[in-house]
């Protein structure tokens, strides 16, 4: 199977401290890819290089056969990466379907389109794409609703589906069940397994809940320290010494 | 062009950038702490500038007696007016009182800025901390016009000349002093006292922020305020205190300032808006910055407006300091020595 | 409607009738009232109503939207005056090249400040803004006279060339007009007491006017606006998700541009005369006062902001001592001399002063300027009524 990503020695400091150590990781195509590791080990960081937020030190980050390095993160974006972050980024301001036709109209407009005349009434056909992730997410109720006013867990919610809606080829999704409620959580493993067998996207997750861990990811790397120490197959993972090790040392 | 003309535009052009350096200190010292753009600080500065007016008419407030011996041409007897304070110290001390009423008036003006300073944050801009910068603007602006306006009702709108004391006035022959020549290079002295003064004051500020307990405090709230009150110090108060330290330097440098250029109610604003290029050019937040810049544009200023110079690019003193601040902000994204992420949105 | 939405539809249709019948409705006070002093239907004020209107609705468009607050858009508005007194000196007394011309001028003029001023935010854009702005008034009042007429100003003569007009070179200055309408022109009807004046220049006004909101309503509403508004709300992410918000900004900020070059050239247009003044600082702080007075980010707000800064600026500077006597006059001798007293300060010279209290009131109660104020009211006194429900 082709790789969708490809990472070669991605190295990355700030002032003293190495945030990413020759960092190699390749994602195959279609797959769910977990990277896990303790607070601090640079799995954020790794994000941020990939979509022009950071830019490395040294190394290659490849998508297709493209380079994302030194390129702008809206170019990043129209090359089919999406992201979500961390802590919810969204158009607090707006209104929870806006926030959805956004990135809509991104991917199909581009980076800039001068439409200021365009009623965006008419745009029925980018509404009823965002209506449709919406629902598929959870989130129908809450269309007009302002995004700032909403909890943490519909926050992370609404951010995914904006990823959702620009049906990217890779999505990169930075701890999307933190801070949601159980069912959520539930809901939004349902929503991710539906959408990567049905539209073979490539995922890229980072999560500390083992349980969406080990229900989603086809493979799991471990971060320590900004370096990758494992990389293999859920079950392999589970009895690994190593792993074990990284998280009881991340811990003191 | 000759040395000395060069020399004599770096010194006319402390005096200005001393009174913008102040303003600026004062107004990132209030930004820096409070997050508050306020746009009635050349208010402040206007302010203290008529306590000199004030005091000096104060201290005027005469007795009028009668002089049979003399006649004026219509034939009535003299009128001979006798300041107060020349009756209860004296004519000699009390003359001297009045001769140096701008200084003296620097120990008038120190409560009432305090004062004014403490009630401005107090009654009004505690409400604001929180509010979007746009309000804030606004709502400063309005009190500026406010403090204009009410200034102009009591003084006019002439310019009030407060002389400085007679020892100071006449320049200092610099050129002597250099040897390059008796006359070449003449600085009036009130000029020298203003700029000496501007430094005295902005050590005095700087070394509060350094050394002092209060300071240190101050200054781990200017960079980050929330981790400051969860230690459980009360950041607020001394904000106040900041705030009120922030419009006594304002108003000092106005106090002082009168002997340059006799004020009327709208120096303010003249003032205000180059001081917040400078702070900006300065770098949003930075004090080191804002004093830097003040100084750097007082002097370009003064360059610029060199008859050479202006035969060389005609109109070039009308907007030296504006294209100074465009150069600055392309070529340093945050002025020349801000800090990454504050008021960049 | 016309593509829009029947709210928007009904707002648009709201103004237009309160502009066309503002000859009328500003006029309330019978002329021999005492309180005739307070009518605004007068041609020159209501013209500046609506020219101003424009260039607050404009900047709204770049400010409200974006939330890039500019301090330097007066430059637009001055550059369009110079550019429409030039077409009305070198091709025709109509105002019709005038106005294009102006609006075109300012929008270019636009580009080239938006282009480099938006290589920053926050208010290293605002400065970079107004230092633009100061230097093209400092130029304009200096060295640029040849162009701007310097200090004392540029306006149309008697040996202008007007090509396109026929010759004329005795007589008075030709006035400016629109295909024989003369702007200055008003038919003036009497009902009763009343005085009502219709003017030429001020419907044309009013037509563009109309106009020019419609558009801002067109903006608000297309995808175009709301990624203006993702701008403001948080920029950073809007890049993260496939937009380059440069070219969004830089449109916002050349349409203000233009808006404000268009009212330059609609003052031209009504007074064929323009100075450097209008280029100063204290005019692109004007514009600003008036969008957040009247509501930030809201489209009818800047309308009401520019009208209400007009009418204090003309009604209330007006008012002198011996008008407030007679006004007071019917209350005892000690009571009335008290009162002019206490008013007078407020009032006359003093204008400013009543200025800039209410810019204080209106920001401390009502947030969001008159028309957020208002809808914030509105709002909480009916969520009231339904919590009681
Ligand atoms: N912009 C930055 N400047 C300096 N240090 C940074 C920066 N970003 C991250 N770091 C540091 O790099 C290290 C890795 O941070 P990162 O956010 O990537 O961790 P993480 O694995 O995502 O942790 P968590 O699980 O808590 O999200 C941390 O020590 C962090 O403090
Ligand atoms: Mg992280």
């Amino acid at each position: 199977m082709a790789a969708a990503l490809e990472v070669r020695g991605v190295n990355k400091r700030f002032g003293g401290l190495q945030a990413l150590d020759d960092v190699n990781l390749t994602v195959e195509e279609g797959r769910i890819h977990a990277i896990i590791g303790p607070n601090g080990a640079g799995k954020s960081t790794l994000l941020n290089c990939f979509v022009g937020r950071l830019k490395p030190d040294s190394g290659t980050v490849m998508f297709h056969g493209q380079s994302l390095l030194g390129i702008l993160p809206y170019q990043v974006n129209q090359a089919g990466v999406s992201r979500v972050f961390q802590t919810p980024e969204i158009f607090g301001d707006l209104t929870v379907l806006e926030n959805v036709m956004i990135p809509a109209l991104a991917h199909r407009d581009g980076i800039f389109e001068m439409n200021a005349m365009k009623p965006l009434r008419r745009e029925t056909d980018i509404r009823k794409e965002a209506v449709d992730v919406l629902e598929d997410i959870g989130l129908q109720d809450k269309l007009d609703m302002t995004a700032s006013s909403m909890s943490r867990g519909d926050k992370r919610r609404l951010e995914m589906a904006m990823g959702l809606v620009q049906k990217p080829k890779l999505l990169l999704l930075d701890e999307p069940t933190a801070g949601m409620s159980r069912a959520d959580t539930n809901n939004t493993i349902e929503v991710l397994k539906h959408i990567s067998d049905t539209r073979s996207i490539t995922m890229i997750i980072i999560e500390h809940d083992m349980h969406v861990v080990f229900t989603l990811a086809d493979r799991i790397s471990v971060l320590a320290q900004g370096h990758v120490i494992v990389e293999d197959e859920p079950e392999n993972i589970k009895g690994n010494i190593k792993v074990q090790e990284a998280y009881l040392g991340g811990a003191h | 062009m000759e040395l000395s003309a060069i020399l004599l535009q770096v010194l006319n052009g402390l005096d200005k950038g001393s009174a913008y350096a102040l303003i600026a200190l004062g107004l990132t010292l209030i930004f820096g702490t409070l997050g508050v753009v306020n746009f009635a600080h050349g208010a402040l500065f206007m302010i203290g500038a008529f306590c000199s007016v004030t005091l000096q008419r104060l201290l005027s407030i005469s007795t009028v007696t009668l002089d049979e011996t003399k006649t004026d041409f219509l034939g009535n007897p003299a009128k001979i007016t006798t300041p107060y304070v020349e009756t209860w110290f004296g004519p000699e001390v009390g003359s001297a009182i009045i001769d140096w009423s701008v200084p003296l008036a620097i120990l008038f003006a120190i409560p009432i800025m305090l004062f004014i300073g403490f009630a401005m944050e107090r009654g009004l801009i505690k409400h604001f901390y929180k509010r979007p910068h746009a309000d804030q603007i606004l709502v400063t602006f309005g009190l500026a016009i406010v403090l204009q306006e009410v200034i102009k009702y009591f003084f006019g709108a002439n310019q009030i000349p407060a002389p400085a004391p007679d020892a100071f006035i006449g320049s200092f022959d610099f050129g002597e002093l250099i040897g390059m020549g008796a006359g070449t290079l003449m600085y009036p002295y009130w000029r020298i006292v203003y700029f000496l003064f501007a430094l005295i004051i902005i050590a005095a500020v700087f070394c509060f922020l350094q050394f002092t307990t209060f300071g240190m405090v101050v200054r781990a709230g200017m960079a980050d305020r929330e981790t400051v009150g969860l230690l459980g110090i009360n950041i607020d108060k001394r904000f106040t205190i900041m705030f009120g330290i922030a419009a006594a330097v304002a108003g000092l440098a106005g106090v002082m300032y009168t002997p340059i250029n006799p004020p009327n109610y709208t120096i303010g604003m003249d003032f205000l808006v180059i001081s917040f290029v400078v702070v900006v050019v300065g770098g949003m937040g930075s004090l080191g910055g804002a004093v830097l810049a003040g100084f750097i544009l007082g002097i370009l200023e003064s360059f610029a407006s060199m008859r050479q110079v202006i035969e060389l690019i005609p109109g070039i003193n009308q907007v030296v300091i504006y294209l100074a601040a465009i150069v600055i902000l392309l070529a340093r994204p945050r002025g020349l020595l801000g800090r990454k992420g504050v008021m960049e949105s | 409607m016309f593509g829009l939405s029947r709210g928007d539809a009904v707002l648009w249709l709201f103004v237009l009738l309160l502009v066309l019948a503002a000859p009328i409705l500003l006029n309330p006070f019978p002329e021999s009232s005492a309180l005739a002093q307070f009518n605004a239907g007068y041609p020159d004020l209501m013209q500046r109503f609506l020219i101003f209107g424009i260039f607050a609705v404009g900047f709204n468009i770049l400010f409200g939207l974006t939330g890039y607050l500019s301090f330097g858009h007066a430059a637009f508005l001055g550059a369009g005056s110079y550019a429409g007194v030039w077409m009305l000196k070198l091709l025709t007394i109509n105002v019709l090249p005038a106005i294009i011309i102006s609006t075109l001028v300012a929008g270019l003029f636009s580009l080239l400040i938006g282009y480099i001023s938006l290589r920053r935010s926050g208010i290293y854009f605002s400065i970079l803004t107004l230092a633009f702005a100061q230097m093209s008034f400092a130029l304009a009042a200096s060295v640029l006279t040849p162009i701007t007429g310097g200090e004392t100003g540029l306006q149309t003569a008697l040996n202008d060339p007007r090509i396109f007009d026929a010759a004329n070179t005795t007589g008075n200055i030709p006035a400016p007009s629109l295909f024989g309408m003369t702007m200055g022109d008003s038919h003036q009807v009497a009902v009763g007491d009343w005085l009502w004046t219709f003017n030429v220049g001020y419907y044309l006004c009013a037509f563009v006017m109309m106009i020019a909101f419609y558009i801002a309503i067109r903006i608000f509403r297309s995808p175009f606006g709301m990624m203006l508004k993702a701008i403001k709300s948080n920029n950073e992410r809007l890049s993260y998700t496939g937009i380059n918000p440069r070219p969004y900004t830089l449109a916002a900020f050349v349409i203000s541009g233009m808006y404000a070059g268009l009212a330059g050239g609609l003052m031209v247009a009504m007074d064929p005369l323009a100075g450097a003044e209008r280029m100063q600082w204290t005019a692109s702080g004007e514009v600003v006062l008036m969008t957040i007075l009247g509501g930030v980010g809201t489209l009818i707000g800047p309308v009401f902001g520019a009208g209400l800064i007009k009418y204090f600026e003309n009604i209330f500077s007006k008012i002198n001592e011996s008008l407030l006597q007679t006004w007071f006059s019917f209350l005892p001798d000690g009571v009335s001399d008290f009162v002019v007293t206490v008013i007078y300060p407020f009032v006359g010279k003093g204008w400013h002063l009543t200025l800039g209290l209410v810019f204080m009131l209106v920001v401390i109660f009502l947030p969001g300027g008159l028309v957020g104020g208002i809808n914030g009211l509105y709002k909480r006194i009916f969520n009231k009524s339904n919590q009681a429900n």
